[in-house]
């Protein structure tokens, strides 16, 4: 056999590339991505920003004014130093407000992908399911789980995941559904690839692009219900630095120092925000159509 | 649309006893004993056995079920642990200061919404434009407890008048609709109605922007219809969608008051799971769940009724 010489073909750019570079000229996009790296590079590396300890309170320098010298944004209810506890902070509520929908994200595809792509009976039995879930409005339904399993990090991880699971399995049953159907499968279906290679090859590499943009848009959803539960008190325990419980010990103090006890909720709000947009920056960078 | 309205009753049926089978599994993925909050540490074990008989624990789980199940078709959500009162009394209090709240809150945020979103869909790429999905972007973004504390921040600081928490002078007494009690309304509705104004605002403007592309749009215009009267098309067009949004958000505002009422004290709902929650009176948490988790199927229920009746294009039936 004779290799045929293909002519070179000029480099083509791929469809990411193409999806990159419209994300960098999309300048609200870019713009939430720096705040939120530095957030999140903060948050990391807190250790070593040369910050006061987060856990040292005094009796004698509570509720410190913004700008006191030393406290650059205060001191809260027991004389620790916000700045530090809000850098410490963004630690645990990113992490309790990324990986619910990270964990949905996964078991929602897994269940979803199945769902689409077997069909029949399976499909029904995992979605009629799903739709248990959609009977409860999702605040209450992480609440209800919450306030049952009890307060903990842990706890409210796990009822955030149930909360997010039904919704990007709903999404990616059908676009699995769609794709499925398309001529493409059956040619390769045609051509003998088996059901693994088709999953692999031909469904997973077309849904995974709009689920995952489904489930950006729910972390500042996550964010906010997350830091909801510790405010409640389902979270993590005190003394640990995290936006929501700091927003709920600081409450008694909003009429001595009113803007310190804002403070993080601000911060809860920031992030809300950024991972919103930038979550719209990525939907319209991805949307071929255009 | 009498066959749609009763295959679309005969679904509520199994998704209701889907959503009892969840909410009475609560108190078994609780940990412990759901008697360790009324029991004293050093109970005998003949109290414990006791007391399990007289709450039913002692019996096989599917029984349980069914007695739980038998018993709240009668109306009887059980007894509250911390309070041995009837659940149902306990709820029945609470839901009318949720509702009413929630209500106003939909009122406010839909109204909003709406003129926002029209606004915007109308005037797109405008100025205007841009501030509404601002304003909607906001909306979504905020987390609503924080803004209550903002806002009672703000009229304590800037304003001289602190505002109050409660429902009313005097929190337990009955609500009457004159200014000294609607006052203490005002700033939880408010705080409560940013997420429904964000989503109404979004979902408006989306749906005029569509609806002012189509061609029959050109073709009144065509006619000679005046801008009013094209309006009317509109709004016509942008109703079914925009009242089912707003339905499924006066749902969503009934589950997720908690927060609101925490911060305002409000005596909801959500005030009731939260002490359910710190007394670990799951008795009291599955019956609050269990009713806001049926308002929700049943208001469901009621958008898609209510949809197709108005919509003629929908024929699902």
């Amino acid at each position: 056999m004779t290799a045929i010489a293909l002519p070179a073909l000029p480099p083509t750019r791929g469809y990411w590339s193409a999806v990159g570079r419209r994300l960098l000229q999309d300048k609200v996009t870019v713009a939430c991505g720096i705040v939120l790296l530095a957030i999140i590079l903060a948050a990391i590396f807190a250790p070593y920003l040369g910050l006061a300890d987060p856990y040292r309170g005094s009796i004698i320098r509570r509720l410190r004014p913004i700008g006191t010298p030393g406290y650059l944004l205060g001191t809260d209810e027991q004389g620790r130093d916000m700045l530090a506890r809000l850098v410490y902070g963004g630690r645990l509520s990113l992490f309790i407000g990324l990986l619910p929908v990270f964990n949905a994200f996964v078991i929602g595809t897994l269940l979803g992908v199945t769902a689409g792509f077997v069909g029949g009976r399976l499909n029904a039995a995992i979605m009629r399911t799903i739709d248990v879930f959609y009977a409860f409005p999702s605040v209450l339904l992480a609440i209800a789980i919450s306030g049952a399993l009890g307060a903990g990090v842990l706890n409210s991880v796990v009822s955030l995941t149930i909360v997010f699971v039904p919704p990007i399995a709903r999404v990616a049953e059908s676009v699995t559904t769609q794709v499925r159907n398309l001529d493409f499968v059956d040619a390769a279906r045609a051509s003998g690839a088996g059901p693994i290679t088709i999953i692999r090859v031909h469904i997973l590499n077309n849904v995974l692009g709009p689920i995952f943009v489904y489930a950006t848009s729910l972390i500042s959803v996550s964010m906010i219900l997350a830091a909801g539960l510790s405010f409640l008190g389902l979270g993590t325990k005190p003394p640990e630095p995290e936006w929501g419980l700091m927003l709920n010990t600081l409450r008694t103090a909003i009429y001595v120092q009113p803007w310190i006890a804002a403070l993080p909720g601000t911060m809860i709000f920031i992030v809300s925000i950024c991972f919103n947009l930038m979550s719209d920056g990525l939907r319209s960078a991805m949307d071929v159509r255009r | 649309m009498l066959v749609y309205l009763i295959r679309r009753l005969l679904y509520v049926v199994p998704i209701a006893l889907a959503v009892s089978v969840v909410c009475f599994s609560l108190v078994h993925i609780a940990p412990g004993d759901p008697l360790v909050s009324i029991l004293p540490p050093d109970a005998s074990q003949a109290l414990v056995e006791q007391m399990k008989k007289s709450y039913g624990f002692d019996r096989p789980i599917p029984v349980q079920f069914a007695i739980w199940l038998g018993k709240i078709a009668q109306g009887d959500l059980g007894t509250s642990i911390a309070t041995s009162r009837p659940v149902l009394q306990e709820i029945t209090k609470a839901v009318g200061n949720t509702l009413m709240l929630a209500f106003a809150a939909t009122l406010i945020g839909f109204t909003l919404g709406c003129f926002f979103g029209f606004v915007a869909g109308y005037f797109r790429d405008t100025l205007v434009d841009r501030i509404a999905v601002t304003v909607s972007i906001l909306g979504v973004s905020v987390p609503h407890y924080w803004l209550g504390m903002v806002l009672v921040i703000c009229f304590s600081v800037l304003l001289p008048w602190r505002p109050p928490t409660g429902a009313g002078p005097g929190s337990s007494a009955a609500w009457v609709w004159d200014w000294e009690h609607v006052k203490y309304l005002i700033l939880p509705a408010v705080t409560m109605s940013v997420i429904p104004m964000g989503i109404v605002t979004r979902t408006v403007r989306a749906l005029v922007g569509d609806i002012l592309s189509q061609e029959f749009v050109d073709a009144l215009r065509a006619k000679g219809l005046t801008d009013w009267g094209v309006f009317q098309h509109v709004v016509k067009n942008a109703a079914p969608t925009a009242l089912a949004v707003m339905g499924l958000q006066l749902g969503y505002l009934l589950g997720g008051s908690i927060l609101i009422e925490t911060v305002f004290s409000w005596p909801g709902t959500g005030f009731l799971l939260n002490a359910a929650i710190f007394q670990r009176d799951l008795p009291l948490l599955q019956g609050t769940i269990l009713v806001l988790a049926m308002f929700f199927v049943v208001l469901n229920l009621l958008v898609d009724t209510v949809q197709t009746a108005i919509d003629p294009r929908i024929r699902r039936g």
